[in-house]
């Protein structure tokens, strides 16, 4: 075992080092801030691991380009922020549909449009939710620290390839742009998923037939199985069909992934919540002022948590409404103007008073701010 | 050890960005919890541009220097926009050939010629980031300066080595001084 | 349909969508009549398409089949073929998905070189969409959204795709279905990018509005207005003129993009020398 060492380390630097380490060898990306680094690194990376790297005329390209590359039995990732993100819808959809493995990182910035590229933003939550058009399965992360940049880009891999769901993974320009001491796992110990792979005969294969996992087996492109990808509605062969019926089965199977594996896919945790009476419920750097600011407030006796979901699509939702059932209010900051706020506020709205506390203006939230909310909801 | 923050500002080109990540990479070494941030784009490269490092024994939460124990200040404009904010008691040290007319009321204020310095004492600009490391070591004893001269070793291009610890050691004497 | 080349096709699928006297079959069968003529592994072929009437035809065709997004077929191209280099790809594209919402990606792959052969079936329309006037739909013809005639200039897309970095660039049209099936076989050994420009014939969407009485009018014209570029060399200007050249119009080498990323992985790669 190698030895481990501490280092100073950016968040897109984690980023990139955790989908290398988690079998990523295909990377196509168009520049952008602020994730420009995870591109830059990728491309001096990829190559020295066998790996390939490709700058695409643009961001509808590079998210095509790793769906191709994928098709081939490849592990990858792309990664752009706001404006880009919005580009790649198309084909975020076309992956969703077609049940082809990718990990999307956006490295959020203030919204819409040109926003501020360099300023922090959550504003990106319901995008991530229903940014491609039609009802469509998505899974999204979202990390607060350099080390879970580094963890959690291991366990987007690894859930794109166990679901066949396209993952996002919520940086923010606050995670994706600090460095901060981490200490990573050696390569050995963590547990990679590979996807599953026919064994039948290909005259026998049927791209989209499952059993109860739901998931299908899917064929690497160039391995004798002549199959069919399309991003129409589709039988279990794989060609397209008029029939409502068949669009229906695959639409429920697509959403049912999600469902039946929503155990599985959310994380969370909870921060000194056992006595909780106020619960925050912050993500992405946002956590980091609610912990500072609970920090402050235990130090006057209030006895207030916080609820840090790591999964925010699916949102992790049976252990916040138990927390709220004892919690008396909620409170939801976050770097946007009310986003995963209803999604929240419709767990917990039975159970304890919600309030929101939004800030869209490129600045942090600040512990002081929160530390406000909390005495205004306490008055 | 409370956190300590400090601001590192100046224009773009003079190295602070990285002055800030040999900071905290020492820290790392002292085995201290450490953040570093900074500011971005066109920012970076003119006009006032910063990078801040927390440092404390204990777990940061919080990412941004809300208010600095430390302001490094290496040019007017940066004097300009950052002087005035500074903790009661704080300190800020001043390129003295960068800075004129500083004041400050709430802060010990350390002057010290640092690009100066750089160009005649070691006849490299480009020092300047370095001399200015070991200054704020020099002042503060924020990380041990084995960790510091090891963190620079860590950075720098090689076959600098030499005029980089030249310039470090001498930060470390005016800053102790 | 001709016996040997039955294997090529999903014969249950059959038989297509499209509409009767469209030339889109010509075109398809001469893309696996090159196929079968050449020395190539049927289970690393794969044939890639975007959205438009041609693009439903990997459906029909017996490979690893990807039916993409409008324009984007070249983008997923890329990432198949550079993931594995192995892979012979083919792309099927038609002219408002390949030079309209798919141009950018279309000049960038020809820029890149990458080794990718592109049968572009032009039929001057956009077709699945009932007949709407397209980047190739020539000035002043007629269709749903050119009322009055299009005022907009049409693309010549091979020279496009020269000056784009293309290395093998040669036209056909489905009467001239021999010519084209050798052009697409030149365009698979060309290592490189090779664009086939494919002329076909929509008699519905295009042929009726345009004077074309029937399909047979449309190939006639086809017959008429085309002149084979080893033809052209030796004929005035004034007999050229208003007609278009058909056979291989640029072949020009030049280095491949995988196989330069692949020394560059040799150079680099950790354990090498």
């Amino acid at each position: 075992m190698t030895d481990k060492k501490a280092r100073l380390l950016q968040g897109n630097h984690a980023c990139t080092l955790g989908a290398l380490a988690a079998g990523v060898r295909f990377y196509a990306g168009y520049p952008i801030t602020p994730s420009t680094e995870i591109a830059e690194i990728m491309s001096e990376e990829l190559p020295k691991l066998g790996g390939k790297f490709i700058q695409m005329e643009d961001e509808i390209a590079s998210m095509a380009c790793i769906l191709g590359a994928s098709l081939t039995g490849k592990k990858v990732l792309t990664a752009s922020s706001g404006p880009g993100i919005s580009l790649k819808q198309e084909n975020i959809g076309f992956a969703a549909m077609t049940e082809i493995p990718c990990v999307i990182v956006n490295v959020q910035r203030l919204g819409p449009s040109t926003g501020g590229p360099t300023s922090p933003a959550q504003g990106d939550i319901m995008q991530a939710r229903w940014g491609t058009h039609g009802d469509h399965p998505i899974i999204a992360l979202c990390p607060s620290s350099v080390k879970e940049c580094f963890d959690l880009t291991v366990t987007a891999v690894n859930f794109t390839e166990k679901y066949r769901v396209p993952v996002y993974l919520m940086l923010d320009e606050i995670v994706g742009h600090m460095r901060e001491k981490v200490v990573l796992p050696n390569p050995e110990e963590l547990e990679l998923v590979e996807r599953k792979k026919p064994t039948c005969a290909p005259h026998e294969y049927k791209p989209y037939a499952t059993d109860e996992s739901l998931i299908p087996e899917m064929a690497d492109f160039g391995t004798g199985y002549k199959w069919h990808v399309t991003g129409l509605f589709h039988d279990e062969t794989g060609f397209p069909s008029n029939s409502s019926q068949v669009a229906e089965r695959l639409m429920s199977r697509l959403m049912n992934k999600i469902e039946k594996y929503k155990d599985e896919i959310c994380m969370w945790e909870e921060i000194q919540t056992d006595d909780a009476e106020l619960l925050l419920v912050a993500y992405g750097c946002t956590a980091r002022s609610a912990q500072e600011a609970i920090k402050l407030l235990r130090a006057e006796g209030i006895k207030i948590g916080l609820f840090k979901p790591k999964t925010i699509w699916p949102f992790p939702e049976l252990p916040l409404e138990k927390l709220a059932q004892q919690a008396k209010h909620v409170i939801v900051p976050e770097m946007n103007l009310g986003q995963l706020y209803y999604e929240i506020d419709r767990i917990c709205k039975d159970k304890a008073q919600v309030s929101g506390l939004f800030k869209a203006n490129g600045e942090l939230i600040t512990p002081g701010e929160i530390i406000a909310k909390v005495k205004e909801v306490l008055s | 050890m409370e956190k300590i923050q400090f601001r590192l500002s100046g224009t773009g080109g003079q190295g602070l960005i990285t002055a800030g990540i040999i900071l905290g990479e020492a820290a790392v070494l002292d085995n201290k919890e450490v953040i570093q941030t900074q500011s971005y784009g066109p920012e970076a490269r003119g006009g006032a541009s910063k990078a801040e490092v927390i440092i404390s024994n204990d777990e940061i939460f919080y990412p941004k220097v809300s208010v600095p124990d430390f302001l490094l200040t290496m040019s007017q404009e940066a004097a300009k926009k950052y002087g005035q904010e500074i903790k009661e008691g704080g300190i800020i040290l001043v390129d003295s050939s960068m800075v004129s007319n500083f004041e400050n009321p709430q802060a010990k204020i350390i002057e010290i010629p640092i690009t100066k310095l750089a160009r005649e004492e070691i006849g490299k600009n480009f020092v300047a980031n370095i001399i200015a490391l070991g200054a704020i070591v020099g002042i503060t004893k924020i990380v041990t300066f084995e960790s510091l001269k090891e963190a620079v070793l860590n950075r720098i291009p090689t076959g600098s080595e030499e005029i980089n610890i030249k310039a470090l050691e001498l930060g470390l004497q005016w800053g102790s001084m | 349909m001709i016996p040997e080349l039955e294997k090529f096709f999903r014969v249950n699928k059959l038989p297509h969508i499209w509409c009767p006297g469209c030339g889109n079959g010509i075109i398809t069968r001469c893309l696996v009549e090159a196929i079968s003529q050449l020395d190539i592994d049927y289970d690393k072929t794969i044939v890639i398409s975007g959205i438009g009437c041609s693009s439903r035809a990997p459906g029909y065709m017996n490979f690893d089949t990807l039916h993409t997004t409008h324009g984007r077929a070249l983008a997923f191209a890329t990432g198949v073929k550079l993931a594995n280099p192995e892979l012979t790809v083919f792309v099927i594209t038609g002219d408002g998905d390949a030079t309209a919402i798919g141009g950018n990606h279309f000049i960038h792959a020809a820029r890149r070189n990458i080794d990718l052969n592109v049968i572009l079936y032009n039929n001057n329309i956009y077709g699945m969409t009932g007949g709407q006037g397209s980047p190739l739909t020539p000035t002043g013809h007629f269709s749903t959204t050119t009322p009055y005639g299009s005022v907009d200039r049409n693309f010549d897309i091979t020279k496009l795709a020269i000056a784009a970095g293309a290395t093998y660039v040669a036209r056909g049209t489905a009467f001239h279905d021999k010519l084209l099936t050798d052009c697409i076989k030149k365009g698979v050994e060309n290592k490189g990018f090779s664009l086939i420009e494919a002329i076909t014939m929509c008699p519905i969407s295009y042929g009726r509005k345009n004077n074309f009485a029937t399909p047979a009018n449309m190939l006639e014209w086809q017959k008429n207005n085309a002149i084979n570029v080893k033809a052209a060399q030796k004929l005035p200007p004034e007999k050229i003129a208003g007609k278009f050249l058909i056979g291989e119009l640029h072949n020009e080498p030049y280095a491949e993009y995988t196989a330069e990323y692949d020394k560059l992985i040799a150079k680099y790669q950790e354990g090498a020398k």
